[in-house]
């Protein structure tokens, strides 16, 4: 008997109680679709399919690039990602890198370079992790330390590159999107 | 005499399921996945882990697992130079002819500065000519005691107009991944051939694989460094 009445109940108590749990599901769903950013949008910044950006690109948040940039780009502590229709035209340093559209430059990344399918590299990728997927396209040299070594002596030389970037943790950003 | 007598069968059956290269002929084409042993890639990557920071030249197509591979197994530097796509860009415009100079100002690096050279089985693919133009190519680029490896096929593959990528699976078994192209595998080299081929280079090892595959690691000996 009690074990039907629960299970009635559960149909129509559900009417008030459904309320206050939709609320919250919806509003994160809400402001992030208005809002035009990924989930954890908090730290990431995007560059959108009209933008053009001549010069340097620097900064301590996420970056996704879908438009086109020339010059250099500098994300030291962050996620560098070139979305399908980015085109970059740069010397790329990045903690991780992600390619899904068109990079001509070198890339180095401290941490991980990724390229996707349909991504396209033309340039020397520098980075301890290098995962290039089936239909990507490659062309140049790939520097990887010794997964045994730790970044010292032997992993610095690769890296000297980015010794210069290494010293401003610069916040300034420049990215207009 | 069971052992011996397993062993005898294994070199004529091979046991299904386990190792389908041993099972005779190279059925990569019909079951483009599967893995393959390989003996000279051992050695090849053994004569690279003695150098501290070598460089490796791979004449393949890309392949990320071979990459990465390479990258995490010896800590190399890694030059991908896609070999086989400028024979398919010549074969589709008809101008194979122009190989051979082609070959002779292709690579960029400077003489003497790679470590390992990874031919896969380009050769197969090029007429005498050009084979010969890209070898000694190949053999300036080597550093002394540098390696390079090359596959040649010993069985005719029947006219297929088809390139195999290598996809290392660990240091002893290699999977072939075949794909499309418009040049097919021309006659296969005999190991005299090959030797002459590489006239500059000494053969260290050489395997003949059941997959008739004849497996081959050149050195450069230290005295031809100069050349």
């Amino acid at each position: 008997m009690w074990k039907r009445d629960e299970s009635a109940k559960p149909a129509t108590t559900p009417a008030p109680a459904p309320a206050p749990a939709a609320t919250p599901a919806h509003t994160p769903a809400v402001p992030s679709g208005g809002d035009y950013r990924p989930q954890n949008a908090r730290d990431t910044v995007n560059i959108g399919k009209s933008v053009f950006i001549k010069g340097e690109l620097s900064g301590s948040e996420d970056l996704t690039i879908e438009g086109n940039v020339e010059g250099r780009i500098e994300l030291k502590e962050n996620t560098l990602t070139i979305g399908p229709n980015g085109k970059i035209r740069a010397e790329v340093f990045a903690k991780q890198v992600i390619v899904l559209g068109e990079v001509t430059g070198n890339v180095t990344a401290t941490e991980k370079v990724d390229i996707r399918d349909n991504g396209s590299v033309d340039g020397d990728v520098t980075s301890p992790r290098v995962a290039i997927a089936e239909g990507a396209h490659f062309r140049g040299a790939i520097d990887m330390q010794r997964s045994g070594q730790s970044a010292t002596a032997a992993v610095s030389k690769p890296v000297v590159k980015e010794s210069p970037v290494a010293a401003p943790v610069a916040a300034a950003h420049k990215a207009g999107a | 005499m069971a052992g011996g007598l397993n062993d005898l069968f294994s070199r004529f059956g091979g046991r299904r399921g386990e190792t389908p290269g041993e099972t005779g002929a190279p059925a990569a084409s019909s079951v483009p996945d599967l893995a393959y042993p390989t003996k000279a890639l051992p050695k090849f990557l053994g004569n690279m882990a003695a150098k501290p920071t070598p460089a490796l030249l791979d004449l393949g197509p890309v392949v990320g697992a071979n990459v990465s591979f390479f990258g995490e197994e010896l800590g190399c530097r890694i030059r991908v130079e896609d070999v086989f796509g400028d024979i398919e860009r010549h074969a589709a415009s008809g101008t194979l002819d122009a190989l051979p100079e082609y070959f002779r100002t292709r690579f960029k690096s400077e003489p003497g500065t790679v470590d390992g050279i990874l031919c896969w089985d380009v050769f197969d693919y090029l007429e005498r000519a050009a084979a010969a133009s890209l070898a000694a190519a190949l053999a300036r680029l080597l550093v002394a005691e540098g390696s390079l490896l090359g596959f040649f096929s010993t069985a005719s593959d029947a006219g297929r107009a088809q390139y195999t990528k290598y996809v290392v699976v660990d240091q002893g078994n290699l999977r072939y991944r075949t794909y499309p192209g418009t040049r097919v595998r021309q006659r296969s080299l005999q190991n005299r051939d090959i030797i002459k081929l590489f006239e500059s280079l000494r053969v260290s090892d050489s395997f003949l694989m059941k997959t008739n595959m004849r497996e081959i690691i050149f050195r450069k000996p230290a005295y031809l460094a100069g050349l």
